[in-house]
């Protein structure tokens, strides 16, 4: 289980992201957060945010129309 | 200041205040504070409309021959011609905001307020405030009064710096 569970489903580019970097923020250090989006852009672009930010993306799957990604916060 | 893994930053001239043209700058500087950049937005011309309190955008409809909006299952471009008309560009613009609240697209008093929460660093042309008059009462309290000496400061320490 995540530490934090965002659902930012039907938001589109760049409000996941967005949101999640807000959410992050609640994470403690070490902690996981779970992102469920609907923005097929979100796919490459939580790549993107966790390399830039140095959070670990522990994990990128598709659930029917939703995409979910858990993050772990390494800062 | 998001300062996290890296410390890089970008500035963007904000040259443009019509509703479409408002989502690049706000769009890339809040995502990119949200990666950890610094980030100036230096408002000139009528991108320094972005920065009042009392936000009204509309499209304009004119030299915008590539626009097309989703309409009766097909998509419809207008042709220059029709810009012309009275109520063209307020029909677009409704159609453009109702577009972008079905589709999950946050609007630009949001991105705004993320960009001002995420510290984005606003700075507002002195020189297009004389030129339009403006009032620094009609605008949001945050942005700085500036010119082209501050933009070309933070620009020159800039790891991306965009005109848009």
């Amino acid at each position: 289980m995540a530490d934090q569970l965002l659902d930012a489903k039907g938001l589109n580019c760049p409000l996941p992201i967005l949101k999640a970097k807000k959410a992050l923020k609640e994470v403690p250090s070490g902690g996981t957060l779970e992102v469920l989006a609907t923005d097929p852009g979100a796919v490459k672009d939580f790549e993107a945010f966790c390399r830039a930010t140095g959070n670990e993306l522990v994990e990128s799957r598709t659930e029917g129309d939703t995409y979910i990604f858990l993050i772990r916060n390494t800062n | 200041m998001g300062s996290e893994t890296n410390a890089k930053s970008m500035s963007i001239i904000v040259t443009k205040g019509t509703l479409d043209w408002a989502y690049p700058p706000f769009i890339l500087a809040t995502t990119a504070a949200a990666m950890g950049l610094e980030v100036t937005m230096f408002f000139t011309f009528y991108g320094l409309a972005l920065l009042k309190k009392d936000l009204n955008l509309k499209i304009s409809t004119l030299g915008n021959p590539a626009m097309e909006m989703p309409m009766m299952g097909m998509h419809m471009a207008l042709p220059n011609i029709m810009s012309a008309l009275p109520g063209v560009d307020g029909m677009a613009t409704a159609m453009m905001k109702n577009l972008i609240k079905k589709k999950g697209v946050a609007s630009i008093p949001e991105l705004r307020d993320l960009a001002i929460e995420a510290d984005v660093n606003m700075i507002a042309c002195q020189m297009t405030m004389d030129l339009f008059e403006y009032k620094r009462e009609d605008m949001i309290d945050g942005p700085s009064i500036g010119g082209a000496a501050s933009y070309i400061e933070v620009a020159s320490k800039s790891d991306i710096n965009l005109y848009i």
